[in-house]
């Protein structure tokens, strides 16, 4: 341990006039965790991190609670809880507060709560006068706005159409200039009613959100419902993920000689590795520290272990593929040539089996595996892209580009997804993105985000950010939302301002 | 039957309900004043004036024909703008099949087709082919029309037309011909009975001030339509003209409207019964 190197650290924050307090706090009580190690790893594995092939997503080395705990809202509507001393709600007015409340109580990586649940069907119950339900909802959005300062959190409506959802989506869309909460459809167009999603894809357009999640998809996954959390992780409500780490892909290509290497060789080493070290930090996590021995979430049974996974991140598969065409003499590239496509196939097939031969002691609600994810990236990330999406710059045309997606998306249970900005073309004819989300998802594709060209909340990976936001960050002045940081860091390094804009002529 | 296509758009939101492929015809038998693509008037005469401006070689004469390669096109539109003759070598002859499997990718996505033109009634028989091929795909069926088409004389085309996207571009038979060329009477004709079969998807009108009297052409045509709206409202698209793509000498002489004018035709089609009116 290096007492200097913590010290400059610290420094840093406590000295940054772009941090709010709240932002310093929480940068400061990770440090510490950088500089200790509770486990053992490989020196294979540390060779590789520090290579920026596996990377730990900032979660440091002592990690004492869930990355992503998705709550059973349900059981509080119906039983409250004992811990913060909340009894079930009777009225609107009580089921807001109840959740204004708890969600101060929900660790996460981000220490604000990820996962605010299906909130129309939670308030449905409680709606008699619109016109105070509207005030309530009103209040309730700004409130979350102006107290969780970060835009991973997550509210999850539909797939049915309630009063609640409704009143939601209309207030948000007035509220556009809100970047928190995200928010997500579970949409399945059997169930949810065309006027619905039009209504969705209109406040999208305002202020990018909500996304689509196809349903039809997502609800086969687990045994018990799912719920989209964080950026866009589909999981198991009632659990969620006990830690993400993730395989740089792009990194890996560099070092192979050409496919093959890449698939028969370096690969099952570095996820063989990977998964070591992700059942490592689930052991210690469980056995060792206090959440579930002791935090009320699990004492009252709002989650429980077993429905709880790993999730085994990669970027950059865009990146990677156009290395080993370029090493084997080829001139295709990812999206645009089927050599190609079939080489990103063979990885992710090989990747796939790496991922579900290895046997964690957790994960029941995975089969004792852990999940693919399409990691969004992270603000250092330069010329990576996420997941398996097609590079900003490379774009295909829409039609082309949907039905990419829908060949990538299934290989990931616990989270992909794509984005597609439209100009104000689209705003005349909201019906036009329906019809391409219901084209997308009878395809295959598992989940679709799009904004406006012209609105100030847009999604920049996988979260929303405020522009105005970034741009004041970029002037030293602090803002409340704490992942706008992280917003600034990927507008510099990956062109997110420069995603093409769909102009439906 | 083959026809001559100009452009496909496989993704478009302006031309109808939800996303649709837009097919866009060469050959049309107005020659407006204000048209934005004056090359999908006419004909190619292959007399081989744009071939050397072409910056890339793009297209060449062979056998006394224009002859244009795609792969090399920079699209830069200098053949365009040197023909003489308003039309364009830049077109491809597409059966009703061919047009078809050029849209395979965008079946998923699109509720429809839209074909436009020119106009693109005067490919009649091509029409009825790609709309009932279109109509095993459970894709809906429009046409973008001038309206110079018996449309209730053909009931094969209207069985496997969903709706026709009428211009009104002039209500006064005169004006109409100092516009296009031909008069107004078979035009309204066209918007009465459409209207009355159900077809009539949307009305537009391009306006022009000082040149065209477009609030005599709102008025009317609303006054008109009215009846029909309570079996359904109809779409009136007002458009502004924009000086984008026209032709010479009319771009100097023709005038934009101000967003106030486009606003007082609308409160007349308003005050008419229409509600669903669309400024652009």
């Amino acid at each position: 341990m290096n007492i200097t190197d913590m010290k400059k650290e610290v420094k840093a924050v406590i000295d940054n006039c772009t941090l709010t307090h709240e932002q310093a706090m929480m940068n400061l009580s990770s440090i510490p965790l950088n500089y200790v190690e509770f486990f053992d790893t490989t020196p294979r594995f540390r060779e590789l991190r520090e290579a920026g092939v596996l990377c730990t997503m900032s979660e440091g080395n002592g990690t004492y609670a869930p990355r992503y705990i998705l709550p059973d809202y349900e059981k509080l509507m119906r039983e409250g809880c004992k811990f913060p001393r909340l009894a079930p709600p009777t009225n609107l007015w009580e089921a807001v507060t109840v959740l204004e409340i708890f969600y101060q109580h929900i660790p996460s990586v981000t220490h604000f709560p990820v996962y605010l649940g299906p909130v129309d069907k939670m308030l449905e119950p409680f709606i008699e006068d619109e016109e105070e339900a509207r005030k309530l909802i009103r209040h309730f959005l700004i409130f979350l706005d102006r107290t969780i300062s970060d835009s991973y959190c997550h509210m999850n409506l539909g797939p049915e159409e309630t009063r609640a959802g409704r009143m939601i989506v209309e207030i948000q869309k007035e509220l556009w200039e809100n970047a928190i909460p995200s928010m997500t459809l579970l949409y399945d167009p059997d169930i949810t009613p065309d006027d619905f999603a039009k209504l969705c894809v209109e406040c999208a357009l305002a202020c990018a959100k909500p996304s689509f999640a196809n349903h039809k998809e997502y609800s086969k996954l687990y045994t018990t419902p799912y719920g989209i959390a964080s950026c866009y992780n589909a999981l198991p409500i009632g659990g969620g993920a006990f830690t993400l780490s993730r395989i740089v892909l792009s990194r890996l290509a560099e070092r192979a000689k050409d496919s093959e290497h890449l698939i028969h060789d370096l690969l099952p080493i570095a996820a063989k590795e990977l998964c070591d070290y992700i059942e490592k930090k689930i052991t210690f996590l469980v056995d060792e520290t206090h959440f579930f021995k002791s935090n009320f979430l699990v004492q009252e049974g709002f989650v429980s272990l077993d429905r709880f996974t790993g999730m085994f991140g990669l970027v950059g598969m865009n990146e990677c593929v156009n290395i080993l065409m370029a090493k084997e003499g080829k001139s295709g590239t990812y999206g645009y040539s089927e050599e190609a496509d079939a080489m990103a196939k063979r990885i992710l097939d090989k990747l796939t089996a790496c991922v579900e031969g290895y046997e964690s002691r957790f994960c029941d609600c995975t089969g004792h595996h852990f999940s693919l994810h399409a990691q969004v990236g992270i603000a250092d990330d330069y010329s990576i892209s996420p997941g398996v999406r097609i590079a900003i710059g490379d774009e295909l045309p829409l039609h082309e580009h949907l039905l990419h997606c829908s060949q990538f998306h299934p290989y990931f249970k616990s989270g992909v997804g794509d984005i597609f900005p439209f100009d104000e073309t689209a705003k005349r004819n909201p019906d036009a993105i329906v019809d391409l989300i219901k084209g997308g998802f009878a395809q295959g594709m598992r989940y679709f985000s799009t904004y406006g060209s012209d609105a100030d909340v847009i999604r920049i990976t996988g979260y929303l950010v405020k522009k105005s936001d970034i741009a004041k960050l970029d002037a030293g002045i602090a803002v409340q939302q704490a992942n706008a940081t992280w917003g600034l860091g990927e507008v510099r390094n990956s062109r997110i301002l420069e995603r093409k804009v769909r102009s439906l002529e | 039957m083959k026809a001559l296509v100009n452009r496909i758009i496989h993704t478009s939101v302006v031309d109808g309900p939800g996303n649709r492929a837009a097919i866009f015809l060469q050959g049309c038998n107005y020659t407006c004043s204000y048209c934005h693509n004056p090359e999908t008037i006419h004909r190619c005469v292959h007399c081989g004036v744009c071939v050397p401006v072409c910056p890339t070689g793009a297209l060449t004469m062979e056998l006394d024909k224009v002859v244009w390669r795609e792969e090399k096109c920079c699209k830069c539109d200098q053949c365009l703008a040197a023909c003489p003759n308003m039309a364009s070598a830049k077109v491809r002859e597409y059966s009703a099949s061919e047009v078809m499997a050029l849209l395979k990718n965008d079946l998923p996505f699109i509720r429809g087709i839209t074909v436009s033109g020119g106009e693109c009634s005067l490919q009649r028989d091509f029409l009825l082919e790609l709309f009932t091929l279109a109509k095993e795909k459970k894709l809906t069926c429009l046409m973008d029309s001038n309206g110079s088409y018996d449309y209730t004389a053909d009931a094969e085309l209207m069985a496997v037309c969903d709706g026709v996207m009428l211009d009104v571009k002039a209500w006064d038979d005169g004006l109409h011909r100092k516009l296009t060329g031909m008069g107004s009477r078979m035009v309204i004709d066209n918007a009465v009975k459409l209207a009355k079969a159900g077809k009539l998807e949307e009305v537009r009108t391009v306006v022009v001030p000082d040149y065209l009297d477009s609030e005599q052409t709102v008025t009317e045509i609303t006054r008109l339509l009215s009846p029909f709206l309570e079996t359904g409202s109809i779409r009136y698209k007002i458009i502004a003209y924009r000086p984008f793509g026209v032709r010479q000498p009319f771009r100097s002489q023709l005038r934009v409207p101000t967003a106030d004018e486009l606003q007082h035709l609308e409160d007349i089609a308003r005050r008419n019964g229409f509600t669903d009116i669309v400024l652009i």
